[in-house]
């Protein structure tokens, strides 16, 4: 029992002192797997900027051919 | 759309910027903590910027050498997105100062005022805010591209000065100060760690990409509109 307490103190401090020795990280974020719910935010939001340029670069194309041909 | 490979390219490298930016390992620091991945997206706002008035600046010559007009639409618009980049670039490191400088440095807002770096984009990007207002400021096209195309050159020679050279003589609190012992990391490749290179590299492609796509598609109207005044 003495040893188990002992270990269980042990455990205690080296998890203490790991926390102050060691910069802090998003460890939880990345263990319940939270981080591809921001990942996942982010490429919505790059894929739908892309899609917008990419609509607006064939307007602009098809202008492009409608004055070549008028010409 | 034959000729746009690299659109598509862009568009992978940012993706694999944003999956792999987000998910692999980066080096553990104390202050900066996971914020040491502002690198893929702050740092590359500031590197486009650089690239976009690089292109602007070739243009600018190139307008000087032939008197085309067609070159100095070029040279405004690759500076226009170039300008975007930058103020981007200062809005992102203004939310990523409050998270190191000031909340776990403890650095003033004094210090923060005084980092010759924020000065030095501050006063490259006014600079480049001048060649906006000087362009808006004549009617006379050929007028506006002439002297546009010589104050642009002096902006590209301002540019690196006053980002680069004076912050890194005077010591910023920005990376490579002189006397710090974090190197060179923006410049010398070995001083950022590997795993950071591997998304960085790409991500300053895939970002650079977008803002000449977006700068074409403003050249390509502006091309449009102007059609009538350019003798092809």
């Amino acid at each position: 029992m003495n040893k188990f307490i002992l270990t269980l103190i042990g455990l205690m401090t080296s998890l203490i002192t790991s926390a102050q020795d060691k910069p802090e990280m998003a460890d939880l974020l990345r263990s319940n797997g939270k981080i591809y719910t921001v990942v996942a935010v982010c490429l919505t939001i790059l894929i739908g900027l892309f899609i917008y340029v990419f609509i607006l670069d064939r307007k602009i194309s098809r202008f492009e051919h409608e004055t070549k041909n008028r010409k | 759309m034959d000729k746009s490979w690299w659109k598509i390219l862009s568009f992978v490298l940012l993706v694999y910027t944003i999956v792999c930016g987000f998910l692999l390992d980066v080096p553990h620091l104390f202050i900066l903590n996971e914020t040491i991945r502002n690198l893929y997206f702050h740092v590359c706002m500031w590197f486009g910027m650089m690239i976009l008035f690089t292109i602007s600046f070739v243009y600018s010559i190139k307008y000087l050498r032939g008197y085309q007009y067609r070159n100095d639409i070029f040279a405004e618009n690759f500076a226009r997105v170039g300008a975007l980049f930058g103020i981007l670039g200062y809005l992102t490191g203004m939310l990523w100062v409050n998270v190191t400088w000031v909340t776990d440095q403890g650095q003033s807002m004094a210090s923060v005022m005084k980092e010759p770096k924020l000065i030095g984009a501050a006063i490259a990007l006014l600079i480049y805010g001048a060649y906006f207002v000087l362009r808006g400021s004549f009617t006379d096209i050929d007028k506006r591209a002439r002297i546009s195309a010589v104050y642009n050159i002096f902006a590209f020679a301002m540019l690196f000065p006053s980002i680069w050279i004076i912050p890194r003589l005077v010591g910023s609190l920005h990376p490579g100060a002189p006397g710090g012992d974090n190197g060179n990391p923006a410049l010398d490749r070995n001083d950022m760690d590997a795993r950071m290179r591997m998304v960085f590299y790409p991500a300053i492609i895939g970002w650079t990409l977008l803002g000449v796509w977006i700068a074409t598609l403003k050249i390509r109207l502006s091309l449009l509109k102007d059609k009538s005044i350019i003798n092809e």
